[in-house]
């Protein structure tokens, strides 16, 4: 679906104004909007930090109710792998349903789609709203866990640990911003976004547990099976395109 | 070129018909004034014209574009004044009208000009839910002329301005603003002075159209009985 | 034949599907009993091999199904293809969930529990059904009908997309714990297989046969529901605008109801 020309505008009041950026094509290219579509994610969530503080103050009482549910004082290998993306997947739903309650409520998908905006624009600058939510949720929930309920130490496990939170992030902010965008405009949309989206994430839980087992392991520290990283970045790419592909159909009336 | 021609359009809200059998032209420059009680069919008019709605039946022909197909095209050249003001509550008129700015590419002066003209300097680095309604509505109407279009789609622009707001919002999207408009009212008599062409809905159907000269407010009220 | 009878029934009717499914069936469920050797390790119990496995392999297709049909619909926008891709994913659901139980009589009889992890297939299936089970929750949580079809074909392609990718991941996860017990339908000596390929064209016919049924069922309703309104309210003016076109009815392009949900 490509944007034609747009006619030229009269400008009759406003003193130099001019069209910038809009080339000759008329229709603006995601790299214009994005900006300005990220700048406008980050006002809203800073005014009214709905999402992140609530995702990471949950992943640190969840790890509390790990601590009792499992009766241990520290967890390690595929225990501690399991603990940690659990907790992360739940926090993430968090995150997920809150993704679009703005532009759903307040009229935020008719003023995008009256623009001569790429579609896929809003579907990237969501995902990377996501993204970053992912990212604050890990730097807070990460060390957390080495604190409160990881047995070894979480510094041999760091840098492998962040190439699989990486891709499992990737595909959690490619399936959660398509779930949210499925279920804001529906009656119960924080049931359904949830519901929808477990499943969906199966795959990523299992990549990203199997791959954090050596990590998290006691004594010596492995490395991540390649299967694991390969499976998680073949969804990361399925999904990906998937959601890019499909996102229109869901923005409009 | 006429700026709108529709032919037979339908839009159904499933089994419910929202808008049957639409026919109408108007020509650039005109004024289109769309009466009806609530739930007649007017803001789906509105907002299948802005490209928002795909038409089920009839041909709709919008700047030349023919809707559905090509509704990309449309997009960009239309502004619309909905109900909601289509801003978001946390952010500033500034933050708001500039990210607007931004995905229609004009440039933030105008942002600035905009606001000075709609003396919403002042209040302009406030959140819009601090706002009066009729300042947040004001915010709306430079949204909606934000990027200059050729076609303003208006549903009860009026609401919640008080006279010197209207006042000022006149020479935006009043008639001397000199574009094309498709306005919903309420208000017969102000509705039928703005209007080069009238149409009254019923139901969905289209129960009265004629140019404005021809029409009295009392038959306009009939659409209300 | 009337324009509208025409329009209803289907090209292959249900009434000739019915009897071919019932036919296949029943010479299905002869060879199973009584052509087909007994297996010798599990014995009797390995009979239910023969309902398990063609009842998943249809209801996966099934599911895909219901994503290409969803696809249809997203490009054409003609209802049509969204009652056939809701209806594939309604009866696939069904037969997933008879692909769940009867997988757990055979975990039962083979290894003494209901439920065992370490049977990729049927831990797939799993989540393919909890997936596929939030298919009519989301459609009726839409009110608006169109938006509710094309929604619920969004869904459709992403989980008929997400049907092999679960399946790799799973079967990724299992594959160091046991041997691949249940699903292995490769070196079946010749009585078996024979045995196996009826059952699985019966149980195909049956999904067909269904579907057909179903969809029939709902065209009708809307039928019926598209004449109530043209007699409801709208009364003589409506009539003699509707008179000038053709006989034909168009049917709403309402996404179907399922009476038991409603």
């Amino acid at each position: 679906m490509s944007a034609e020309t747009a006619t030229p505008s009269r400008l009759t009041d406003a003193p130099g104004a001019t069209h910038a950026r809009t080339g000759a094509a008329g229709a603006r290219s995601m790299r214009a909007v994005l900006p300005a579509l990220l700048r406008k994610e980050l006002l809203v969530e800073l005014r009214t930090l709905q999402a992140v503080p609530g995702m990471s103050l949950f992943a640190l009482s969840t790890f509390v109710v790990f601590h009792f549910a499992l009766n241990r004082g520290t967890v390690a290998g595929d225990l501690a792998a399991g603990v940690l993306w659990v907790t992360l997947l739940f926090a993430a739903l968090l995150g997920v349903n809150r993704l679009f309650v703005a532009d759903a409520d307040q009229g935020g998908f008719d003023g995008f789609l009256l623009a001569p905006a790429e579609p896929g624009a809003m579907l990237i600058a969501k995902a990377l709203t996501l993204l970053a939510y992912l990212v604050v949720l890990e730097i807070v929930a990460v060390p957390a866990f080495g604190l409160l309920l990881l047995g070894p130490s979480l510094g041999r496990a760091l840098p492998d640990l962040i190439w699989v939170l990486a891709l499992a992030d990737l595909g959690v902010a490619a399936v959660g911003t398509l779930v949210s965008a499925i279920a804001v405009q529906t009656r119960a949309r924080d049931l359904l976004g949830p519901l929808l989206a477990l499943p969906l994430l199966v795959p990523i839980v299992i990549g990203a547990a199997r791959a954090s087992e050596p990590l998290l392991a006691e004594g010596h520290v492995g490395h991540p099976a390649a299967r694991w990283l390969l499976m998680l970045g073949l969804y990361d790419l399925v999904f990906g395109l998937i959601a890019y592909a499909l996102f229109d159909f869901l923005l409009e009336d | 070129m006429p700026a709108l021609e529709l032919e037979g359009l339908a839009r159904r809200y499933g089994e419910r018909t929202a808008l049957s059998d639409v026919s109408l032209s108007l020509r650039e420059g005109q004024t289109l004034v769309v009466f009806g009680a609530n739930g007649a069919g007017k803001t789906t008019l509105l907002r299948v014209l802005g490209g928002l709605l795909r038409p089920h039946e009839g041909t709709v022909r919008v700047l030349g574009r023919e809707l559905p197909q090509e509704r990309w095209a449309l997009r960009g050249q239309v502004g619309l004044l909905a109900h909601e003001p289509l801003l978001y509550r946390e952010l500033t008129a500034t933050e708001n009208l500039r990210y607007h700015a931004s995905l229609h590419g004009v440039a933030p002066e105008r942002v600035e000009h905009l606001l000075a003209r709609l003396r919403l300097a002042g209040r302009e680095r406030e959140p819009l839910r601090t706002l009066s309604r009729g300042s947040v509505q004001r915010v709306a109407v430079a949204r909606c002329v934000l990027h200059e279009p050729p076609l303003l789609l208006l549903d009860e622009p009026y609401a919640n301005l008080d006279p010197a707001a209207i006042e000022l919002v006149e020479p935006l999207i009043g008639r001397t603003s000199a574009r094309t408009r498709v306005i919903c009212s309420h208000d017969p008599e102000r509705g039928l002075a703005e209007a080069d062409v009238v149409l009254g809905l019923r139901d969905g159907r289209p129960a009265l159209l004629a140019s404005a000269p021809d029409t009295s407010p009392a038959e306009i009220a009939e659409l209300y009985r | 034949m009337h324009p509208a009878r025409r329009g209803i029934r289907s090209r292959i009717g249900t009434a000739e599907l019915a009897v071919a499914t019932v036919v296949t069936l029943t010479a299905a469920l002869a060879l199973v009993f009584f052509y087909a050797p007994l297996e010798a390790e599990q014995g009797f119990l390995q009979k239910i091999f023969y309902v398990h496995v063609p009842l998943a392999i249809v209801s996966l297709c099934g599911f895909v199904l219901g994503g290409i049909f969803a696809i249809a619909h997203l490009r054409t926008r003609r209802a049509v293809w969204d009652y056939r891709s809701y209806v594939s994913i309604h009866i696939s659901l069904v037969f997933a969930a008879a692909t769940l139980i009867t997988g757990s009589i055979w975990a039962k009889g083979s290894w003494g529990h209901w439920w065992v992890w370490s049977e990729p297939t049927l831990v797939s299936f799993l989540i393919v059904f909890l997936l596929y089970a939030t298919y009519q929750p989301l459609r009726f949580a839409i009110e608006d009908p169109e938006r509710q079809a094309r929604y619920a074909s969004v869904f459709a392609v992403t989980a008929g997309a997400f049907v092999p990718l679960n399946f790799i991941a799973v079967r990724l996860s299992t594959a160091y714990l046991h041997p691949r017990v249940l699903g292995s339908t490769s070196n079946l000596p010749g009585p078996m297989a024979l045995t196996f390929l009826v059952s699985l064209v019966a149980f195909a016919l049956l999904f067909a046969t269904l579907c057909s049924f179903e969809l029939q069922m709902k065209r009708t309703r809307a039928h019926v529901r598209a004449l109530r309104r043209r007699l409801s309210f709208e009364g003589a003016a409506s009539r003699a605008a509707t008179s000038s076109r053709s006989a034909a009815p168009r049917l709403p392009a309402t996404a179907p109801r399922s009476g038991g949900l409603a």
